[in-house]
């Protein structure tokens, strides 16, 4: 060999080299650093665990991994310094940098910080022809200036390559760019020809991995000096749920990909069977597949999978295995796997072995509870298994109570008692419930005194029944407030129970902030289920508690600090400035859209419309599985979860829709309107008489030259512009029959479907809103009467106007949601009530104004002044105090 | 083909010694370094070894003229630390521009000079581009690894300040030196591309970073192949080593660099290692013995000195590199 010819190689570099010849074996690049694809990676990113995220990486390079791949592409990361961050701290250890990195993203903006922090010669993944030639052009040049290798993906303009001629006409035009106009080194590119599944049932699958193994040979032989990598996984996503088959199918496409030229690729080393292991027939059925050697290859494979995952009679056999263990054995297995049919007989069974039968509680059932609670606390078993959990234990300890009662000697050997509430004028509950029942499985017993509870109740009853914890939970803003209200009134009562806060609306920086300095005794910000568990241990834990408390405090101190230097740094302009900045929209060109249909109208729906309306990403959310969706159903570590979680919620839909649980009802209208006095929207009726005046709030904090200080009422057109515009105003709900199921299922012991009807009702409320809103913007006002989009692009919000709600950051005022109710006359219309914080009941309910302007877009108010709260409070016609109060929130230091 | 192409298929070139231990010599004080110019400047200016081209010119012309009379084909700018960054200790930040321009066309004067006088052996202008005082890939913070006192676009805005004065100032080459963090020098070659293509150019560029300590490695913990991959990207007229160690402990890594490599090699050690006093006492015939070895192995196309290094040395180093063919290139 010559140096001239080892100079084509491809060659990258971490603290030491990686040269790939031909003679080397295929290279492996890890892929758990990759929050898409990582829960736990994307969970340790999020809270800045990065000690943590690095032992990641560092198990991947001592597993083998000669690359280690890095993605940051989440929607609620800011990438590009997550990115460099978490480069920076891998430079600084030698055992994980001394491989080559790949920086993963689909944004350049991440590529190139990755870039800028790399000091070997690191990957690219991906660029591609997708947005033409001339950014492929322009980021090709410049990661060639960087001094990285590439990964080219077959996706052009058109689109991503699916047949064996796409792909190779696409590598080829991407080759000869790169080689011929970028002076792209041909030995740094890498191709990554589309790995898509196989065995879908669909015909045009049917060629898809024998494509692929076409091609990668074409490229080896057809584009010197090229490597060919990608994503092996795919292959097989139909056959989710199904390890056996799964990775049978990795094994054997590898090994046709890497006869083919397949020179490296992202593979899960524990999805990976040996290729000679591969029971004989099996291998045929999935060779059948992906070399499409027959007609009848993917059903004989889906006939041959049923019969590995095993067929009816082998579940049968299994549950009989099961049954077969001791009676400890199979209330483990029984709260592990979720299965109620047999745990009356089985905790019976215990009952006579045991001197009391509290004792099945504390021995049998808790040693049960401890597998689920470890397999929980190291990501084995997820929330919609856990609750599932909890639903066994109910119903064990439900049928132990009498024997019990009868014999009591009051001994409670609990790990500690926790007052469990939603605050004051909140009637959100679902995470509260679901952390109750956590908890509960946990040993830790639970009085959950439910929503809307007044803060002397949660003092009396903390103190009455002498517990360790209280925790506190709400979703809406007014309820931060009622947290400090309740700090404060305990440190008046001299009282020493530890508070823990949680809910949507809460955040660590509230609780460092404004909850913790009010109250001498522990508060603690608890943000997700499987956290609460440590947490609450820590509180009461003899042994650490002092300690614990004392770290948390010195955390939020810092933490306060911190931020109330941050925000001191900020300027704000005065509000006559702010207003003097506003938003100034072209008047003169405008011309209103009458709406078709003006003053108050009811409407009701039926179910069945709403669902393809359904959002189910934050469905995922609320179980604390993350990730989008439909993507998350093939989430490699939450996918298995997500699927089974979605499958009950199908179900239940169902159920729900037929035997019309709910009731989905709305209230709209669209009137004429005007802007006045800069911050106000005066609403008429048709002869010109004021209605109501909306008043919203202007942003007040110093923006980058050119950019307004937005109000909600710049998106209509002021008085002085003579021209007629129009607002809406909605409320629609969708939460009549939650609670009375939820009642029901709790009082079947049923946490878990008793969740799922409070989450699928929340659920409909928003696909009702979404519904509505389009209704209005095609039907009843009609300024976008040719819309057509599909649901992706109404969730991702590709549609003009908007339709924002009180409580949330364009207008976080909640006293507008009066102005509303009186307006279309809500509660009589259709019966949803305000609560004193002004939450909707029932909860599942959605309300806001509808704007129709096309430059009108969702923002956040930010941080206002002192100033625009007294300009307020006199425009209100409230006292400033008053205003304060409901501000609060976004009121600045 | 270039001028400086030609001369390195017939033979090795000679590229200078140090210019500290010569500045050295002249015990300039306070006041010689402030010059009639600096003289009211708020801040103390001695050390500043690169603003000498400024206030001292005639010294740094005799040294580059002995060192060509001593037989360099090459020498380099007094800019080693000519950027913003490696300024702002001495707060001259405003004077970058100026130094680097001064110093190239100091240097461009005296080796037009020598051209002149035999014509046979032209001499060339290498562009001295040093590796800052800060580092991109490494925390200055043992308490916070993540943390970085420079970044890639810091370094890369005044890399490319200096590069656009080294070359209206009449560099040859520009040679990227002393390289302790291989992402310091990635911004550095990052910057010149961006001048070669803004101003459609093609400089040759020389690439030589410093392995530290018998670890082979760099400071940034680079082995010598990682780094030669790293530093790859950009067609170089030579890549090599210099400073740190000796001819003797350069020598393994100077192997399994020209191993790797189709690029030219090159080589600038410091006269031995520093004695317990920091000085260099490895004599002009002692480094003679090393570098012949160098020549036998037929490891070499650019040799020169590096920290303890005078014109004594390199008129040794260039009477024995004149008995030997260049390391050719497959």
């Amino acid at each position: 060999m010559t140096e001239a010819d080892c100079k084509k190689y491809l060659r990258l570099s971490g603290l030491e080299p990686l040269i790939i010849t031909p003679e080397s074996i295929f290279v492996n690049v890890g892929e758990r650093t990759n929050v898409t694809g990582s829960r736990k990676f994307l969970r340790l990113i999020k809270e800045e665990k990065y000690e943590e995220a690095l032992d990641i990486a560092r198990a991947q390079v001592e597993g083998g991994a000669q690359i280690v791949d890095i993605n940051m592409d989440e929607g609620m990361l800011d990438g590009v310094a997550a990115m460099t961050r978490f480069l920076n701290l891998v430079a600084s250890e030698p055992d994980i940098s001394r491989v080559p990195v790949m920086i993963d993203s689909s944004k350049w903006e991440i590529i190139e910080a990755g870039l800028k922090v790399v000091q070997g010669k690191c990957v690219v993944n991906s660029i591609s022809l997708k947005e033409g030639e001339a950014t492929f052009i322009h980021h090709a040049k410049l990661i060639k200036r960087y001094g990285a290798a590439v990964i080219v993906m077959a996706f052009d303009e058109a689109g991503q390559a699916d047949t064996y001629e796409r792909r190779i006409e696409i590598c080829k035009r991407s080759y000869d760019i790169l080689v011929d106009q970028v002076g792209f080194p041909a030995e740094d590119i890498i191709f990554d020809p589309n790995i898509f599944p196989v065995a879908t049932g669909m015909e045009e699958h049917r060629r898809n991995a024998l494509d692929f193994f076409h091609a990668t040979k074409w490229i080896r032989e057809n584009l010197p000096y090229t490597n060919v990598s990608g994503g092996v996984s795919n292959v097989s996503f139909s056959f989710r749920g199904n390890d056996r088959v799964r990775e049978a199918m990795h094994s054997a496409f590898l090994y046709h990909a890497i006869q083919h030229g397949m020179s490296m690729g992202i593979v899960n080393p524990e999805m990976l069977e040996v290729y000679d292991e591969i029971p004989k027939d099996l291998l045929e059925y999935v060779e059948d597949v992906l070399l499409d050697r027959r007609d009848d290859a993917t059903e004989r494979l889906l006939v041959f999978a049923e019969n590995v995952k095993g067929d009816a009679k082998t579940i049968e056999k299994q549950n009989q295995e099961w049954r077969n263990g001791t009676v400890q054995e199979r209330l483990t297995h029984a709260l592990v796997k979720g299965i109620d049919e047999f745990v009356e007989l089985d905790v019976e069974e215990a009952r006579q072995m045991v001197q009391k039968p509290i004792e099945v509680i504390e021995i049998n059932l808790m040693a049960g509870m401890n597998v689920v609670g470890d397999l929980f606390g190291n990501g084995k078993m997820f929330l919609p298994q856990v609750v599932k959990s909890a639903r066994v234990m109910k119903k064990a300890v439900a049928y132990l109570l009498p024997f019990i009662e009868a014999g009591k000697d009051g001994a409670s050997r609990s790990a500690g008692k926790i007052l469990m509430a939603t605050v004051k004028g909140d009637v959100h509950d679902i995470g509260k419930n679901i952390v109750s029942v956590v908890l509960g499985c946990n040993n830790f017993e639970i009085i959950d005194l439910g929503v809307m509870v007044p803060p002397e109740k949660i003092i009396e009853i903390a103190v009455k029944e002498q517990v360790d914890i209280i925790g506190l939970s709400g979703l809406i803003t007014p309820s931060l407030d009622e947290m400090v209200y309740l700090a404060k009134e305990m440190d008046k009562l001299n009282i020493k129970i530890p508070l823990m806060i949680g809910g949507a609306t809460t955040s660590r920086a509230h609780t460092a902030v404004k909850i913790a300095p009010e109250y001498s005794e522990t508060v603690v910000h608890v943000n997700d289920a499987s956290r609460a568990v440590t947490v609450a241990g820590n509180l009461i834990n003899q042994n650490v508690k002092t300690d614990y408390a004392k770290a948390i405090r010195s955390e939020y101190d810092e933490l306060r600090e911190g931020f109330l230097n941050r925000s001191r740094d900020k300027n704000f302009l005065t509000i006559a400035e702010a207003r003097a900045n506003k938003l100034k929209l072209d008047w003169d060109q405008f011309i209103p859209q009458k709406p078709y249909k003006t003053g108050v109208h009811t409407i009701t729906v039926r179910l069945k419309e709403l669902v393809g309306y359904i959002d189910w990403t934050p469905f995922f959310r609320t179980w604390d599985l993350h990730g989008k969706y439909p993507n998350i159903l093939e989430d490699e570590v939450v996918g298995e979860q997500a699927i089974i979680l979605f499958q009950d919620a199908q179900k239940m839909l169902e159920q729900l829709i037929t035997e019309n649980w709910l009731e989905a009802k709305g209230i709209y209208g669209v009137f004429p309107a005007n802007q006045v006095n800069d911050d106000d929207i005066e609403v008429y009726d048709e002869k010109g008489n004021i209605l109501e005046t909306f008043l919203t709030l202007r942003q007040q904090s110093q923006k980058t030259k050119g950019a307004p200080n937005i109000a909600l009422s710049d998106f209509i057109a002021p008085k002085e512009s003579e021209k007629q515009d129009y607002i809406g105003a909605f409320c629609v709900t969708t939460g009549f029959g939650v609670d009375e199921k939820a009642a029901e299922f709790e009082a079947a012991h049923d946490d878990y479907n008793s969740i799922m009807i409070k989450a699928l009702g929340d659920r409909f409320a928003e696909a009702f809103a979404e519904f509505l809103h389009e209704k209005v913007r095609k039907e009843i006002w009609g300024y976008a009467s040719d819309e057509v989009l599909s649901n992706d692009e109404l969730i991702s919000e590709k549609y003009k106007g908007i339709r924002p709600a009180p409580g949330y950051p364009a207008c976080p005022d909640h006293l507008e949601k009066n102005t509303i109710w009186t307006l279309l006359d809500v509660e009589n219309k259709i019966g949803v009530k305000l609560t004193e914080s002004l939450a909707m009941w029932p909860a599942s309910s959605v309300s806001g104004y509808y704007f129709g302007n096309p430059e009108s877009k969702y923002f956040g108010l930010g941080k206002i002044k002192e100033d625009q709260v007294r300009d307020y409070a006199q425009r209100r016609k409230v006292p400033y105090e008053y205003a304060e109060k409901w501000l609060n929130p976004n009121i600045a230091d | 083909m270039s001028k400086i192409n030609e001369a390195l298929q017939n033979r090795i070139l000679i590229l200078d010694g140090a210019m500290g231990t010569m500045l050295q010599r002249y015990n300039f004080s306070e006041e010689d370094f402030r010059g009639e110019r600096f003289k009211d400047f708020p801040h103390p200016l001695k050390g500043n070894n690169d603003l000498l081209s400024i206030t001292q010119p005639q010294a740094i012309r005799e040294i580059h003229a002995q060192y060509f009379d001593a037989g360099a084909d090459i020498v380099e700018t007094n800019t080693f630390s000519g950027t913003t960054i490696g300024m702002a200790d001495y707060h001259l930040e405003d004077l970058v521009y100026e130094l680097n321009y001064e110093s190239a066309k100091i240097a461009r004067e005296v080796a037009d000079t020598f051209t002149a006088q035999n014509p046979d052996k032209p001499r060339f202008v290498a562009g001295s581009i040093g590796p800052t005082n800060r580092t991109a890939s490494m925390s200055p913070d043992v308490n916070d690894p993540g943390y970085r006192a420079v970044t890639f676009d810091d370094l890369r805005i005044a890399y490319k300040q200096q590069v656009e004065a080294l070359i209206d100032g009449g560099s040859d080459i520009l040679l990227v030196e002393t390289i302790f963090d291989t992402l310091n020098a990635k911004a550095a070659l990052f910057a010149i591309d961006e001048v070669k293509e803004e101003r459609n150019l093609d400089i040759p560029v020389m690439v030589s970073g410093t392995i530290t300590d018998a670890s082979g490695r760099t400071l940034s913990g680079q082995t010598v192949e990682a780094f030669l991959i790293s530093i790859s990207h950009i067609p170089l007229l030579s890549v090599g080593f210099n400073c740190a160690l000796g001819a003797d402990q350069l020598k393994p890594y100077l192997k399994r660099l020209a191993h790797n490599t189709s690029f030219n090699i090159s080589a600038h050690p410091n006269a031995g290692l520093p004695n317990a006093f920091g000085q260099y006492d490895q004599t002009p015939e002692e480094m003679q013995v090393l570098i012949r070895e160098y020549l036998d192995d037929n490891l070499i196309n650019i040799i020169g000195g590096c920290c303890g290094t005078t014109p004594e040395h390199i008129r040794l180093i260039a009477e024995v590199a004149k008995d030997y063919q260049p390391r050719i290139l497959e």
